[in-house]
Parts: structure tokens; sequence; C-alpha cells
């Protein structure tokens, strides 16, 4: 019996450490496992006893790239459990310093992590010499999110003034004159990258995944009201427990979700492409069009266009909501902490992201559950290696090992959110 | 070539950045030398220099030093024979170790964040990069004994060598 091993030690452009391991026999790829070997972080423990209040900016703490999402989860939850709705100017500026952590985060995953898979080359710094103004777009995008989450955040990396009930404290209108003027030059940059990513050679490959995603009346969903799929699923949020189960893998130190009684799911800019696209402005649509996307989108590879529809369209939302700002009033809602129990779902830059708490009467954190968007999209992962993997086994091990890596930095994925990545050997008998 | 008019500029010429964090060890020994940095400049130099700390993601750094003509990074540096022994290394003659170019979803390496800007034509004219070597990087440890031993001294060194930045002639 013959045994073929490929290792790769670090895999680069991708957050944090993990292994694969391709199983292969007679020419068939029977496994791919998906190897996190990163110790768990505690968080869900270490809010225990912690002050409601306190939890968005330790939560904000989980992740560098997303820490809005985690302090937009949480505070959802929060509210729910206190029975009070933000809505008007405070949850506008909720999405627009949202749009902000989009605009950042797909605009340096876009240029600098998943572009150079696909002309080439070893990395961005390498692509740049050749692609020095898609490069400097990349790097302009992701500048004008930083800008936003400091405008409104404080500061660009684990911003700090988000709270349970609104914000600490709200700009003046005149505050946003400077990002005005950035966004409408970042909006022809994310047109342009927009552009230039359609043009670039995809593998005619497409799966048939179950969508999650939330979904919105009348918006493309940040922050939205049902989670939804494309196979019937239409949740509130609150019934989240009811339908999604996580698992332990033995291979993985993350927990793995599931569909009860179902599986796999994909959550994440595709998901919310296909089942909110009819929540995009016709304009985007268009461009989408344009782009080469149908109203879905079932070719993994192909969601660096979707993630780059996503950043036209974060730039748009976030020029209306300016446009339309008035100051509120008070820059949080007045709430009374109680014992209870609530939820919140949000969708970050690679999908949603799920809280859940249970509070006591003192406003103390009785439990946390924390679902990020890595941990739903694992199965998925393994499931895409496996087919491609099985398409690409006459492939020299080098090329075999780039082809897995590619389709692993397709999903964005943050190990490090989940529980690091990527040591991968094959194993063929 | 003409020498450096000293008039106070927006946006003064040489940047001081400390790179790291303060709440893990060793790490934490950049920011600690650029906080000791301005007293050690002669008052009249201290309009012409900019400090600052960065604890995240290096491609930051391409912002920070844009308009500037000269930058001093002060980063901790892997342990690789005494800890507290500091590195200089000058842009203009030297590269980074690979090792220094940690590339992640989360955090681009100072490495990178040099090696893009110079292929962009973003880099300072003149870049020094002052590595102090570290023993431990622990989670809320402090830096250890001999790497704060060697603060003072580095926080010196960086001073002089912001001077003498400030006294080269630059093209006009």
């Amino acid at each position: 019996m013959a045994t073929r091993t490929i290792r790769v030690d670090t895999i680069a452009r991708i957050e944090g450490e993990s292994g694969l391991d391709l199983h292969v026999r007679d020419g068939r790829v029977t496994s791919a496992k998906l190897t996190i070997f990163e110790p768990p972080r505690l968080f869900e423990a270490l809010l225990r006893g912690r002050g409601y209040a306190e939890v968005p900016d330790i939560t904000a703490r989980i992740c560098g790239i997303c820490p809005i999402a985690y302090q937009m989860s949480s505070v959802q939850a929060m509210e729910d459990a206190f029975g009070v709705h933000v809505d008007g100017q405070l949850r506008e500026l909720r999405r627009l310093i949202y749009f902000g952590e989009w605009i950042e985060s797909h605009g340096l995953h876009i240029v600098m992590l998943h572009a150079p898979d696909f002309l080439g080359f070893q990395d961005g710094i390498q692509m740049a010499a050749e692609h020095g103004d898609a490069v400097r777009g990349g790097l302009a995008l992701k500048k004008v999110g930083n800008a936003l989450m400091t405008l409104l955040g404080g500061r660009e990396i684990h911003p700090v003034n988000v709270r349970v009930g609104g914000f600490y404290r709200v700009p003046d209108p005149k505050e946003f004159a400077p990002i005005t003027e950035q966004l409408h030059r970042a909006r022809d940059l994310a047109v342009a990258t927009l552009r230039w990513v359609a043009a670039f050679p995809f593998p005619d490959y497409e799966r048939d995944y179950e969508f999650v995603a939330l979904r919105h009346a009348s918006e493309y969903a940040i922050i939205g009201d049902r989670i939804v799929s494309n196979r019937g699923l239409d949740i509130a949020i609150g019934e989240y427990d009811s339908q999604f189960e996580e698992r332990h893998v033995s291979h993985s130190t993350s927990l793995q979700s599931v569909l009860k009684r179902r599986g796999s799911y994909l959550v994440g800019p595709m998901a919310r492409y296909a089942l909110n696209f009819d929540r995009l402005p016709a304009d985007i649509q268009a461009l989408a069009k344009e782009a080469g996307l149908g109203p879905v989108c079932r070719n993994p590879f192909q969601s660096i266009i979707v993630r780059a529809v996503e950043v036209v369209y974060a730039c748009d939302e976030s020029l209306r909501i300016i446009a339309a700002y008035r100051k509120p009033d008070a820059p949080a809602i007045a709430l009374e902490p109680r014992a209870s129990v609530g939820h919140g779902c949000t969708e970050a830059p690679r999908g949603m992201i799920y809280h859940r708490y249970e509070i006591a009467a003192d406003g103390s954190v009785v439990s946390a559950r924390i679902v990020p968007p890595t941990s739903q999209n694992q199965l998925a992962i393994e499931e895409d290696l496996c087919a491609v993997a099985s398409t690409a086994l006459d492939l020299p091990d080098d090329a075999l090992r780039d082809k897995c890596e590619q389709t692993i930095r397709n999903y964005d994925p943050c190990i490090s959110c989940s529980c690091h990545f990527l040591r991968l050997a094959v194993h063929r008998t | 070539m003409t020498k450096r008019k000293r008039a106070a500029t927006p946006i003064p010429p040489v940047l001081v950045v400390g790179i790291g964090n303060p709440d893990r060890g060793d790490d934490g020994v950049g920011p600690l030398v650029v906080r000791q940095v301005a007293e050690h400049l002669p008052p009249d130099l201290i309009c012409h220099v900019g400090i600052i700390e960065r604890t995240g993601d290096a491609l930051a750094l391409i912002d920070d030093w844009a308009g500037r003509d000269a930058v001093v990074l002060v980063d901790a540096a892997a342990p690789v024979s005494v800890s507290g022994r500091v590195h200089r290394i000058d842009l203009l003659e030297d590269r980074l170790p690979d090792d220094m170019s940690l590339s992640s979803t989360h955090a681009f390496g100072v490495a990178a964040a040099v090696g893009l800007a110079r292929t962009l034509g973003l880099l300072p004219r003149r870049v020094i990069v002052y590595a102090v070597e570290g023993e431990q990087f622990v989670p809320g440890a402090p830096v250890s004994e001999a790497v704060a031993a060697a603060v003072a001294g580095v926080a010196t060194l960086v001073a002089e060598e912001v001077a003498g930045l400030l006294r080269e002639p630059v093209a006009v």
C-alpha cells in the first residue's frame, strides 16, 4: 500500500494555525479534516460574573479585525434580554460602524489575501509590483473602513464607544464631513476593485450549499430580524438553539456547528447575497450582473466577487446613512437589567455570529454562548476540500496543496475567532 | 541638496514608532522606549518629531509614515543571543529578517509593511529599526529585568538617531 504525504507547516494569508489531513483511497478523497489545534480561548467562561455593560468591550477582544461584529451581537442580545429595542438614528449609526468593519475587512481580504491566488503570486507584496493600483486601492479601502470605526468607535481596533442601549457618545453631523469625501472616493475604488476581480480566472466548480443568513424586511441584512436559508429555514434569532447545534470533533479544538438533522451549512458573503439579492439596490444588482454574477453564486472561488459587491453596497449605504443623519437626543436609550435570557445575531464580514446570554437580576452574566462564523463554516470547508481535491488528484503535491489552500481562503476564515491554520498532509493509499 | 529648515511643520518630518503590546512581556519594549525618547531630545528638535505607539496591524504604519522624511521603528525581537541586546537595522543597507514578516488576516508584520511600502514607493527616505531581543512574551507579564534595564539606553540611542536624521540634508 503506497502512501504519499504532503506537509505544509504554515499557510500564509489566513488567520491562525491549523492543519489539514487529506485521505485518499483508490484515487478518491475519502475525508478532509481541518485539524485545528489552537488552544480554546475560554471567553464564554471569562464572561461569567461580569457586568452586562462590560460584555461589548470584552467580546470585542475576541477579534482584531471584526470586533464590531462581536459588539453588535452582544449588545443586541443584552437589549433582547432587557426588553428594549434600539432603533432610529442609533440603529443607523450601528449599521454605519458595522459597514466600516465590512469595508476594512473585505478590502484587506480581497486585495492582500485572496487576489494573489488567482493571479499566481505568493503574496500581496509580490502582487503589488504588477498590480500597484489595485493594492493601493485595497489599502485605501481599508483606511476608510478604519476611519469610520475610529469616528464612531473611538479607535479602529477594539473600539470602545459601543454600549448596551446605543453608544457612549454620538457624533455631530459636521464630524462626518471628512469621511464623506473619503467614502465617495472609496466607492469609486470599490467599483474598480469589483471589475478587477471579476476578470480573474475562476475554476469551474459549484456546490449546492444550504445558505444561511439574516433577513430584514427591507435591508440587505447586516443587522436583521430572521435567520433564513434557501431550504426553508425561517426562524427568529431566539430560536437559533432549536435548529443549530455545536459538536465536538476529535481533530479540532473548535466546535463545529451543524443544522440539526441536516448537517453542514454556509454563512458569509455568498449566503447573504443569495438570500438577500432582492434587497440590494438596483444599481448594485446591475454591477453584480456586469461582474458576471446571477442572483445566486454557488462557486466559492467567486466569493471574492461577492465580497467586492458588498464593499460597493457598504460604501453606498454609509453615504446614505451619513446624508440622512440627525444627531439623536441621547447617545443611548435607558434600560434596566433584569433576570432574563437574550439572543443576538448579526452579520460579521465572514458570516453571521450568534450570541446568547443568561443575565442575573443584578445585571451580571450567568452564562454566555458565542458562535462565530468560522465554526459554522468548518464543515462546509471540509466538504469543499473533499470535492475540490477530488478533481485535482492528478496534480503534483505542490499544486494540490496550493489548490487546497485557496479553497480554504475562499472563506476568509478566522481560526482564532473559532478557537489558527495550516499544516497539510495528504495520505494517498 | 540643502540643509533642512528648522521651522515647525504640520507633519513632523521624523516619526518614531514604538511597536508592541505592553501586556505581553518583552513585546512591550517598543512602547516603553518611545515614551522616554522625548526627554532625551534637545527642546528645539521636539517639534520636528512625531512619537506614536502601535500595538495592532503593522499595515497601518504605511499611513503613519506618509509624508515623513524618516521613520525610526522600535520593536521587540525574538531571542537570538542575549536578552536586552539591541540591533540597529538601516533599511537603506539591510533587509528585515523574514521571520519579522508574519502575515495573516489579523496581523501583517513590520517586514510585510516595509516590503509593501517599498514596492509601492511609499517608504520614507530613511527607515531605521531598533530591535531589542526579548526573552519572554507571556500575556499579562511585565518586561523582563534584562529588557527593562535596556530601555533607557535604547531611548538615548533613538534620540541620537533622530537628531542625526534631522541634521541630514534632504532633497528639495
